[in-house]
């Protein structure tokens, strides 16, 4: 037996891949390990639920709007007021930019090279450098969609990164007519950029045949938030699962009680958790999150373009659920689309500019939870103050979290696939990296880094000795 | 008139009048934290350090050395930056002083005298102490993280207010400030809530409750703006 491992640094987190192999050289058992505690949960204790979204902020630099917003909602409920109207949609409308920019992102910068250079192309060229030779307009739009869901972002939080902008009981700026008009003015470029990196997808699905049936192609349930009537949704609604048939197996759960339905198994090899439906017990309750498992919960997206867009991703399984975690792309690709249309949605709607954005109130819940859809997935901020609004307890489930276990089973199955004998290949150790990024997973930094991430195999025989080497930096 | 030179400028100042204060008059800035106008004198933070030339070089407080004829201050120099700026870094390292989620951030006296002082890294090593935050008045926050023990908080209470709720407890570096000799500011019966000490706070210390990340603006000048309307005895 032999005991590959895989570390993966320069993250946000560190990530190590340990690859068992049998006498044969047969890959039996892969783990993705997440080996730092950051520690929020603890230290946020004893501040004042005013200043969380502020602090959980700071969880990620990719994703510090998804956390702003969960974490005021957390709040909206400890004061327990109706947030004003305008403030509603103008915190769905900053998390509709926060979906553009990070999806762009995830896209254009960091995974389109591996798709479009190839994945055993030179890897000093595979990068978002090589992509600008090869394509230079292709990199510029993406470059250019993932500014305009910054430009959202910044119009209402006055920053791109780390707005303190949400507060608990509404937000704390409301968007300008100056503000709006510049938003609607940058809106018709983008659509098409994101109309036709879906086009772009679809005329190469072929060339990634071998891909989608190596990079996370199993059943599994889904989880998301869909609105009430089942429509596609980013920011309330209610829990659906559906399973590898697309048929719902838990519709209309309350959000704010997921530890009824949801468990968190924890291993000693990984400081990630790993959550589990319930029902169907740890590990076989595995169930994904993020853009696809929204695009494979929703009944549908409840705008014309990304509706139609909907209907030939559902196309790809016959109308089952898409159970490749390589189409991850094509519905983050589909979710820019009905994340823009819906911004210009709000950007005709009235009440959005409206000055009351912001409800003032004492603690009057000793508990709240706030739940939405992040870019990557479901987001649980629960939190428990005292009678003073000063935390002492703090429980989050991030999106990364809720793919863990989908995480592991694909980093085995790409391995299974192609690690033949005892060679450890460039092609195994981009298709690795490949498989993890298509959940485009917040342990940010370095998996959303330009380039790639530093990997380093190393091959050990039983007894323990070194016998292959093959790093990367 | 008392004749002085502050940085090689002769100037001419009022007997009884400080270093600051001359220096201000004078268009020279010298920075500050514990002083503050319409508060007495204190000369506890060493910010204001000024180096008087023909006393050996002697280091003093400018907010609480009063002119003297003929003395030659030096206000600018390499030697009091680098003093001001270990000042600094020692005060940073006493507390927890985290402004990317501070509410203060942004309109920080701490946080501008670092930027004004280049101070770009700390020396020392940080202590971090897991001092207990107290939420328990209806209107504000104590946050004893923040503290730097300027006492701007204790000097408004008693010398505008006149409430006295404020008052220092414990010794050297376990010194807090407490309202009322200890126990929780929302069972102060001294306080009068009148949110002087806030306004007088330097830093992050204390702030109104509700307020999020960067959000506490302050208006310290209020308190110069009440004494010189009525003047202290």
């Amino acid at each position: 037996m032999r005991k590959l491992k895989i570390p993966v640094t320069r993250i946000e987190g560190h990530e190590l891949i340990t690859l068992v192999l049998d006498e044969k050289g047969r890959v039996a058992q892969a783990k993705f390990h997440v080996t730092e505690a950051r520690g929020f949960e603890r230290f946020c204790q004893g501040r004042t639920v005013w200043k969380m979204p502020g602090i959980t902020a700071r969880i990620c630099g990719i994703c510090p709007v998804s956390h702003l917003l969960c974490s005021a909602k957390a709040g909206d409920a400890i004061l327990a007021v109706r947030v004003p109207r305008a403030a509603d949609k103008l915190r769905r409308l900053m998390n509709l930019g926060q979906f553009v920019q990070s999806h762009a992102l995830s896209f254009f910068h960091l995974s389109s090279p591996d798709l479009l250079l190839g994945w055993d192309s030179d890897s000093t060229r595979r990068n978002v450098f090589g992509l600008v030779e090869e394509n230079p307009t292709l990199a510029l739009e993406g470059i250019r969609l993932r500014a305009y869901g910054q430009q959202v972002i910044e119009e209402l939080g006055g920053r791109k990164l780390h707005p303190a902008w949400a507060v608990p009981g509404g937000v704390r700026a409301p968007l300008s007519q100056e503000a709006r008009d510049r938003l609607a003015a940058g809106l018709p470029e983008v659509m098409r950029i994101a109309q036709d990196a879906i086009s772009l997808y679809e005329e190469h699905l072929e060339d990634w045949a071998e891909e989608i049936a190596g990079f996370g192609d199993f059943p599994s349930l889904f989880m998301s938030l869909v609105a009430p009537d089942g429509t596609w949704e980013h920011y309330e609604g209610h829990i659906r699962f559906v399973d590898a048939d697309r048929k719902v197996v838990a519709d209309g759960l309350d959000p704010t009680r997921y530890p009824d339905y949801i468990g968190e198994q924890v291993e000693g090899w990984s400081y990630l958790k790993f959550p589990y439906y319930r029902e169907a017990g740890y590990p076989e309750g595995l169930y994904r999150v993020g853009p696809l498992a929204r695009l494979n919960c929703c009944d549908r997206m409840g705008t014309p373009l990304a509706d139609e867009a909907l209907g030939r991703f559902r196309a790809l399984a016959d109308g089952k659920a898409v159970p490749s975690s390589f189409h991850y792309h094509y519905a983050r690709l589909i979710e820019i689309l009905a994340a823009l249309e819906r911004i210009g949605r709000f950007l005709e709607d009235p009440d959005i500019l409206s000055p009351r954005v912001r409800a003032e109130a004492g603690i009057n819940d000793l508990e709240g939870v706030g739940v939405h859809e992040a870019p990557r997935g479901t987001l649980f901020h629960h939190y428990r103050v005292d009678a003073h609004g000063v935390i002492t307890w703090v429980n989050l489930i991030v999106s990364t979290g809720h793919n863990n276990l989908a995480m592991n089973r694909t980093v085995q199955q790409i391995a299974q696939r192609y690690l033949s004998g005892r060679e450890v290949t460039e092609g195994l150790l981009n298709r690795l990296e490949g498989g993890i990024r298509a959940y485009d997973p917040c342990l940010s930094c370095s998996v959303h880094a330009v380039g790639h991430l530093p990997l380093r195999v190393e091959l050990y025989d039983a007894s323990g000795r070194l016998i292959s080497e093959r790093a990367r930096a | 008139m008392i004749h002085l030179e502050i940085d090689g400028r002769a100037i001419t100042a009022r007997p009884g009048q400080t270093i600051l204060e001359a220096a201000e008059g004078a268009g020279i800035r010298i920075p500050t934290l514990c002083h503050l106008k319409g508060l007495s004198p204190w000369g506890s933070c060493r910010i204001c350090l000024v180096e008087i030339a023909n006393w050996n070089g002697r280091l003093v407080p400018a907010c609480a050395t009063q002119v003297q004829e003929g003395m030659r201050v030096v206000a600018t120099s390499p030697r009091l930056t680098e003093l001001r700026r270990r000042v600094l870094e020692l005060l940073f390292a006493e507390r927890n002083h985290i402004c990317a989620i501070c509410v203060s951030s942004g309109h920080c006296e701490l946080q501008d005298l670092a930027c004004e002082l280049g101070m770009e890294v700390v020396r020392v090593p940080y202590r971090f102490p897991g001092l207990a935050l107290d939420a328990s008045h209806g209107k504000f926050v104590y946050d004893p993280n923040r503290c730097v023990l300027c006492g701007r908080c204790v000097r408004a209470c008693s010398e505008v207010e006149g409430a006295m709720t404020w008052g220092f407890s414990g010794r050297g570096i376990h010194t807090t400030v407490e309202p009322d000799l200890g126990g929780p500011w929302g069972s102060a019966e001294t306080c009068t809530e009148c949110g002087k000490c806030l306004e007088a706070c330097p830093v992050g210390a204390l702030v109104e409750r509700g307020k999020a990340t960067a959000e506490q603006e302050k208006e310290p000048q209020l308190l110069a703006q009440l004494t010189e309307r009525r003047p202290r005895a």
